[in-house]
């Protein structure tokens, strides 16, 4: 059976490939230790060997829209060109073409329909920000084939906290009844509090530290109880208008565990809260 | 009301470089141009149409008046109302005033907001 080799929850900042690349005289001040923290993130994965990226990440309005709109949807291609023109012109995100695993996303789909998830699924996927951001800061290489998988973090009614950890629970137990001798790894990304087209936007911090700061912590031990108690979407409504890309770290918790991660970092930049997790299966790391 | 319909002109605008630039340019023109031959066809089909969804006459002139903070007040999506207005004023406001001011101008005209329940974005 594929073995689940690591799992990384992160927020995707689509601007730090603009603000770590440009001429060191125009970069923001963080931007060398935004630089540094990534990169040592980025070694978390390295450490963990993977053959197959499982991706999690919600698309913004770039091929799914309002007419038409899933709530959980994996894509079943052999490759997914990413980036799209408005991504390129507001943050200055290249063009990607991605390997799919075709295999891998039908044994997922198929594993994911028997477990009670409805999914959707799309044969011609193009990925967006959510999936890039993180082949941008942990595999910029980018030579490792995915199973990308969106949820609706954006567009409501959306799923509880609750749906979102189960269904992490169940990717866990579908990558680890792959039959292949595969070292999967799984990688999801969300943000902490975030507030975009309202009156908390682009402040000096997140709209909500304090939040941010109990994320963190709840993360860092893998408690899955004080999510599910404290985190409604009242509460993220409340948090900021785009907190609900929390959900996705809920997700990733699932895919880990209820167990504390083993990497946890978190740089504090302008209107937002990064935050960086790795947690390794306990029998992989024996 | 058709916050679907003004979502579908943020979104069809946002993505397409030639739309966008007519919408910063000409937007009266344009928004009537939109309801006339983009608007009324189905996503991803040029051949079948969509009778269903039209315009109030508030929100073809908040649309005409590039008025995000009316757009917003009547729920249209946050992120789509915040990239496509970028797409047009980052660049200029940029230039005149620094980086990021745009944004911060779009927020502090939303200062009144600060403390309530935003407009539901739900469609």
């Amino acid at each position: 059976m594929a073995k689940l080799v690591a799992t990384l929850a992160s927020t995707h900042h689509p601007f730090y490939l603009k603000a770590t690349t440009m001429p060191p005289e125009q970069q923001m001040p963080e931007a060398p230790v935004w630089k540094q923290k990534v990169e040592a993130y980025r070694e978390t994965l390295a450490e963990a060997k993977p053959d197959i990226l499982v991706m999690v990440g919600s698309d913004h309005f770039h091929q799914i829209f309002l007419d038409n709109c899933p709530q959980f949807l994996i894509g079943k291609a052999e490759r997914y060109d990413a980036t799209f023109y408005n991504e390129e012109r507001e943050f200055g995100i290249p063009k990607y073409v991605l390997e799919g695993d075709e295999d891998m996303s039908r044994f997922m789909h198929q594993h994911l329909m028997d477990q009670n998830f409805d999914f959707a699924f799309s044969n011609e996927l193009k990925i967006d920000h959510s999936i890039i951001c993180p082949i941008i800061t942990v595999r910029p290489q980018n030579d490792l084939p995915v199973v990308p998988i969106y949820t609706n973090i954006f567009a409501p009614p959306l799923h509880t906290p609750k749906r979102f950890y189960d269904l992490g629970r169940a990717i866990r137990k579908a990558i680890d009844d792959y039959p292949s001798d595969k070292r999967i790894a799984a990688i999801g990304t969300g943000h902490l509090s975030l507030e975009l087209g309202g009156p908390r936007q682009f402040m000096e911090t997140g709209p909500d530290p304090v939040f941010d700061r109990n994320a963190i912590e709840w993360l860092r031990n893998g408690d899955i109880e004080a999510i599910l108690e404290n985190v409604t979407h009242e509460s993220m409504t409340q948090s900021g208008n785009a907190t609900q890309g929390f959900l996705n770290f809920i997700l990733m918790l699932g895919v880990a565990g209820p167990e504390g991660a083993d990497y946890v970092d978190n740089l504090d930049l302008f209107h937002t809260m990064e935050a960086y997790f790795t947690w390794y299966p306990k029998e992989a790391a024996a | 009301m058709s916050k679907y319909y003004v979502n579908k002109f943020l979104f069809t605008v946002d993505r397409d470089p030639e739309l966008l630039k007519r919408y910063a340019e000409d937007p009266k023109n344009f928004v009537a141009t939109w309801e006339q031959s983009i608007g009324p066809k189905l996503l991803g089909n040029d051949v079948e149409a969509s009778s269903v969804h039209a315009f109030t006459a508030a929100e073809r002139k908040a649309l005409v008046d590039h008025d995000y903070v009316a757009l917003f007040e009547m729920g249209a999506h946050f992120f789509l109302n915040l990239t496509l207005f970028i797409g047009i004023y980052d660049e200029p406001y940029l230039k005149e005033k620094g980086p990021l001011s745009f944004q911060r101008e779009f927020a502090a005209k939303l200062q009144h907001w600060r403390g309530k329940d935003y407009p539901s974005v739900e469609t």
